[in-house]
């Protein structure tokens, strides 16, 4: 407690992590577009703009995954419906880059996206009002997931619905969110949901110079993303939330109110991931009901436990290491990535349960709240609707 | 001993239990039970295994509904009504049985966190210790003879320290009304008298119950007792007297 | 093809009985007159074709009704055509020889519309009243009832009297009052048809009561229409609640299969297996493997095989389980979440070993013949063979656990290491070995519900992804660690979803059944049937 407390950013001084994180972030930030602009393409140093994509990309996931750590490092709510908020950040994105495409469809209609028009509807939707306006998606990005983690944790903590439970209904959440979008009365373009962009706020989508932009958006949102998680995690909220997640009953007992601890960090999450599936969208093209497939909301936890949780930045580098090894894999054995990325699961959970930030030496700082903690997770069981006893005592 | 704000003293009830009645498939964990507390009374509550002493504690914080009776904190707030957290804000806290702290916090964060205030989300986030409260953090760490390991994490305490840190943080939480559950299990001869003395020292501005099976340690609190046997009350008085009453003498002896 | 074949036999064989009276060469006549462009000339000609009786009419009308009649452009003859390749072979309709082929541009397709198929349907229908094969003068009665044509009665009023069957005795009865109804000149005798009409519980009777209802000329006849009507409409929607139920039900014993494993699992020993789904996928596959070796090894007893699959199932689905407890949960007792994450790379391990040694297509699993089939109740409540056993099948499984878990010696040391551990070991219980096992019957029990729902359900190493979510659902609503909630949430589900769909449609009905179940879950979060008091919470 050295430092000034009042000056700004007070919160990142102590988080000797994170400076690495952002000072290696703000180097690729900068490295990435000169390489991509000033270096000429023969040159091996050249990153061709299909990279700046792909870098994006994992940004985005990078940010996802610090979305979810922020829950379940810090409060303890592991969510396997996270990628439901992604999604909807990316549908609420995407609803505005169909509606910049104007008459330039396949069937030229100045208002009806071509996927409407295809399924003879007469006119535009309620819910697609406003969306013309980048203004008005850049907000609905934010509030579209905030509302729906708002509603669905309202209920979900007041009833004080923990641990595995809790992961089971966020699991449905999402499965029933994948199912109705699968569904071409929902307006969102069904099974092959939105896509064909031409152009963002007037500039080409696959432009070099917009592929750059969207790869820098994605580092300043991360960023972002990182101070604003930070931010939580130092404050006495933060230490709320680890104590919820440490000994939820205590907590209750000094007279918080837990639930409205939760649902502001939940809310908070899930407008984390809307920005990452903004940001997402516009950089790969397309966004369709398949994001909201439950397996990929667990392939988020597993970027994070990877990673190590609890650190924020663990769960960057969670994410970016195993997107790296899906893009590697998938080129070059497709059939062996599945076995990895299961392994992944089982071996990190054995043998890894502080992930790699935890885990190395190399990244094992002394530091205060953040150390990542074997049963992290885990509720006190007296608070837990579990059967009679075998999760309450630890076996030999 | 002066860890905790002058209050007057007071001499009406603080707690009112009429005819609580618990069951849990239909085992009867607390039977019509009935029984007050004066405010700033130190009270201890002794009772053979499954007497419903922990039943009790929870329906008096909120945590399980009792099917029927009436509880009433300062004469006038039905708890029945409230859940935990509203109950602790009135006044009302709660030592477990199992010290329950934040093992991952150190010590003083376990204690800043117990600290008496605004419990709002917004003002958590934005909160920054005054020097007052940090002051009234060392008093307390003095009190509970923890301030060697105040940075120390609260998971790596001794058993008795962290029975002592969950005291310290009730002290911080400032509560009107104590509810202690078995303070001294795991402590040391020396530990124990110290406690009975903090938890004597309480009492009078502040109200205290005390459940405990060590009958040394009932003995030194010098209170009323309260014997509880299958959900309702045995008997009550003097530790003296329940001891000389035939039917505590068959609950606790057996035949 | 051989179908039409033995008809023609038939028919050649002289087994039509004709009753109407017929001139020679009318069919020849008539035939020819087929080419018209007028399809008033067309009706004219099938009319007499049907009324002449002769053995060759039934051939020609259904090469018809099939668009297979054509007028050779070079003679204006008429052929019955059947394309092979590029080319149609020809036959001619009034020798029943063949007399060569012929590309598509020499023919010209005598082209019908509705108005003849209709009544070409019923002419067809009329020609094969009589027929010896009871399934055929089925098919004709039910053909005959929807043509509705007035020139049928006394053929219709002949069949009735020869048939013997009851069941198409019946179907005889309602084409002939169908066709009363609609076209008997006196009133009155519209009334009786319609009433006999009334007591046909059936779609089809419905929209005919409907029209006359609607449409007819005498009011006494639309009331007693409308009157009919209603009934049928009461009885109609009775039996489509009927109807509903056994869907219900039926969608819930698949539920049930599919979460009763994880009861034990996840509600006994409050594991949550993410592989639960791969466990039964193995079973299915079990199944497939069974069959394979039996249809190559000992082709008769193929009907025994799912009898010989399920024990098959139960191992290899419960030595799998017993090994990813040995190997990997064992070491997560008391982390709930640790153990959903590892279970759910073991999931994805699984699917992708089975996609490696099978390949990622549908395998084909065969029906023995006792269970394809179906029984007909009444007026369209249709109940199949393998539905009903599958519900026969998972009540069993429910039974035989509740069995084990209360009756065995093993059993009791199950329960006894769930309620106190410590206790059990100190009182000698291999707590390990109990663990073990219990994963294990958990585990082979999904593989056994594997196999009951490779009969209703493509076999994939995706089979299990299918069910997962939904069996999560069914044992956390109904309550864990409750074995008899479990079975009525499975059940109320199942039929809350097959009441549903009607309204909803499938995709929302499931949707709105998610939402209620996680609505539900956040009143009650243990569940239906919920364990109360401390020992829950400690």
């Amino acid at each position: 407690m050295t430092q000034p407390s009042n000056a700004p950013f007070s919160f990142l001084y102590q988080d000797r992590g994170g400076q690495i994180f952002l000072s290696l972030l703000l180097a690729v930030t900068l490295l990435v577009p000169i390489l991509n602009v000033a270096v000429s393409p023969e040159s091996a140093l050249h990153v061709p703009s299909y990279m700046v994509s792909l870098l994006g990309k994992y940004l985005c996931f990078a940010l996802l995954a610090l979305s979810v750590d922020l829950i379940w490092g810090f409060a303890g709510i592991l969510s396997l419906g996270h990628g439901a908020f992604f999604a909807l950040g990316g549908y609420a994105m995407g609803m505005h880059l169909m509606r910049q495409i104007g008459d330039r469809g396949v069937y030229g209609d100045p208002v009806l996206p071509d996927f409407m028009v295809f399924l003879n509807w007469q006119e535009l939707p309620w819910y697609w009002y406003g969306f013309d306006s980048f203004a008005f998606a850049a907000v609905m990005v934010l509030l579209v997931p905030g509302a729906l983690a708002f509603l669905f944790g309202w209920f979900a903590f007041r009833s004080r619905v923990t641990g595995v439970y809790l992961s089971i209904i966020t699991q449905a959440m999402t499965y029933a969110l994948m199912l109705a979008f699968f569904r071409n009365d929902m307006g969102f373009g069904g099974n092959n949901g939105l896509t064909d962009f031409k152009d963002i706020l007037g500039y080409d989508i696959q432009g070099d110079g917009t592929r750059l932009a969207l790869f820098v958006a994605s580092a300043l949102a991360l960023a972002l993303g990182y101070g604003v998680g930070r931010f939580i995690a130092a404050s006495r909220l933060g230490r709320v939330l680890v104590g919820v997640r440490d000994a939820e009953s205590r907590t209750r007992f000094l007279g918080y109110r837990v639930e409205y601890y939760k649902l502001f960090v939940f809310c908070v999450s899930a407008m984390l991931a809307g920005i990452a599936g903004a940001l997402y969208v516009p950089q790969v093209g397309i966004i369709n009901p398949s994001e909201f497939a439950p397996a990929n909301s667990i392939e988020i936890v597993i970027w994070v436990a990877v990673g190590g949780r609890g650190t924020l930045y663990g769960a960057v580098l969670g994410a970016i290491l195993i997107n790296y090894g899906k893009t590697y894999f998938t080129g070059a054995l497709p059939e062996a990535w599945l076995y990895v990325l299961g392994s992944l699961f089982i071996l990190v959970t054995l043998f890894l349960p502080k992930g790699l930030v935890g885990s190395l030496p190399a990244f094992s700082l002394p530091r205060k709240q953040e150390s990542p903690q074997a049963h992290a997770g885990e509720d006190k069981p007296s608070d837990t609707p579990h059967p009679p006893s075998p999760t309450s005592e630890a076996r030999p | 001993m002066t860890v905790l704000s002058a209050r007057p003293e007071r001499h009406d009830t603080i707690l009112y239990l009429n005819g609580v009645s618990v069951a849990f498939d239909g085992f009867k964990a607390l039977n019509d039970l009935s029984f007050y507390v004066e405010a700033g009374e130190l009270r201890a509550i002794i009772g053979p295994n499954g007497a419903g002493k922990t039943t009790m504690m929870d329906v008096i914080t909120g945590k399980t509904r009792p099917d029927s009776g009436d509880v009433y904190f300062d004469a006038m707030t039905d708890l029945t009504k409230l859940d935990e957290a509203a109950i602790a804000n009135l006044g009302v806290g709660r030592k477990f049985q199992k010290p329950t702290i934040f093992e991952q916090h150190t010590v003083f964060d376990n204690l800043e966190l117990a600290l008496a205030g605004d419990r709002t989300v917004w003002r958590a986030l934005f909160f920054r210790l005054s020097q007052e409260q940090k002051d009234r953090i060392e008093e307390v760490l003095e009190t509970i003879a923890l301030t060697a390991h105040k940075d120390q994490q609260a998971g790596s305490l001794s058993h008795g320290q962290k029975q002592w840190l969950e005291i310290g943080m009730l002290l911080m939480q400032d509560p009107e009304l104590l509810l202690v559950d078995e303070p001294v299990a795991g402590m040391t001869d020396a530990e124990t008298v110290q406690t009975a003395e903090l938890l004597t020292s309480i009492a009078g501005k502040h109200s205290v119950v005390v459940v405990e099976h060590d009958m040394d340690f009932v003995k030194s609190l010098n209170c009323r007792v309260t014997v509880l046997h299958e959900g309702s009350v045995l008997a009550e008085g003097s530790l003296d007297s329940v001891a000389a009453d035939e039917r505590v003498i068959e609950v606790y002896l057996g035949r | 093809m051989v179908f039409r074949m033995l008809s023609v036999l038939l028919l050649m064989g002289g087994f039509l009985i004709p009753t109407v009276a017929f001139a020679a060469g009318s069919f020849e006549d008539a035939l020819a007159n087929l080419n018209s462009r007028k399809f008033k000339d067309k009706q004219q000609a099938i009319t007499r074709i049907a009324e002449s009786g002769d053995a060759r009419a039934l051939v020609t009308l259904e090469a018809l009704l099939a668009g297979q009649l054509f007028t050779r452009k070079s003679d204006k003859k008429v052929l019955i055509g059947e394309k092979s390749h590029e080319v149609y072979r020809l036959t001619d309709p009034l020798t029943g020889q063949e007399t060569g082929q012929a590309p598509s541009k020499e023919l010209k397709k005598i082209r019908i519309n509705n108005k003849l198929r209709g009544l070409l349907r019923g002419a067809i229908g009329g020609l094969t009243l009589l027929s010896p094969d009871p399934d055929k003068r089925l098919a004709a009665a039910d053909a005959v009832f929807k043509a509705r044509s007035a020139d049928m009665v006394p053929v219709l009023e002949k069949a009735l009297q020869r048939e013997e069957e009851s069941q198409i005795q019946e179907r005889l009865a309602r084409a002939l009052a169908a066709i009363q109804a609609s076209h008997n000149q006196d009133p009155a005798q519209k009334v009786i048809a319609i009433d006999q009409l009334s007591h046909y519980s059936e779609p089809d009777v419905r929209a005919l009561l409907g029209n006359i209802a609607q449409n007819d000329e005498s009011e006494i006849v639309r009331d007693a229409a409308q009157k009919a009507l209603e009934r049928v409409e009461q009885d109609l929607a009775r039996w489509a609640l009927l109807g509903n139920l056994f869907q219900g039900i039926s969608l819930g014993s698949v539920l049930l299969l599919a979460a009763v494993g994880l009861a034990i699992t996840f509600g006994v020993m409050g594991v949550i297996n993410m592989a639960h789904g791969e466990l039964v996928m193995l079973g299915a596959y079990t199944t497939f493997v069974v069959q394979d070796v039996i249809r190559s090894a000992a082709p008769e007893l193929f009907e025994y095989s799912l009898f010989i699959a399920i024990p098959a199932a139960f191992i290899v689905a419960g030595s799998v389980g017993m090994l990813i407890e040995r190997s990997v949960i064992r070491y997560l007792y008391g982390r709930p979440l640790e153990t959903l994450l590892a279970t759910w790379g073991l999931s994805l391990i699984l699917q992708q070993f089975m996609r490696t040694l099978f390949g990622p297509t549908n395998q084909e699993v065969g029906t023995p013949d006792w269970m394809s089939g179906f029984v007909e109740i009444t007026g369209g409540l249709v109940l199949t063979y393998n539905r009903i056993a599958i519900i026969v099948f998972s009540l069993f499984v429910v039974l035989l656990l509740a069995l084990i878990l209360r009756k065995t010696a093993f059993g009791l040391q199950m329960r006894a290491v769930t309620q106190n551990r410590p206790m059990a070991a100190s009182m000698g219980i291999r707590t390990g070995v109990v663990d073990m096992m219990t994963f294990g019957l958990g585990a082979g029990i999904a593989g056994m519900a594997g196999v009951a729902l490779s009969q209703i359900d493509n076999v994939s190493p995706n089979l299990g992804q299918t069910y997962i979510i939904d069996s999560f659902m069914v044992v956390v609503f109904g309550g864990v660690g409750n074995l008899w909630g479990t079975l009525v949430g499975a059940f109320s589900i199942g039929i809350v979803n097959k009441f549903l769909e009607p309204v909803s449609g499938a995709v929302l009905g499931k949707i709105i059944v998610l939402v209620a179940i996680i609505l539900f879950i956040q009143k009650r979060p243990r569940g239906l049937f919920a364990l109360k008091g401390r020992a829950v919470e400690s």
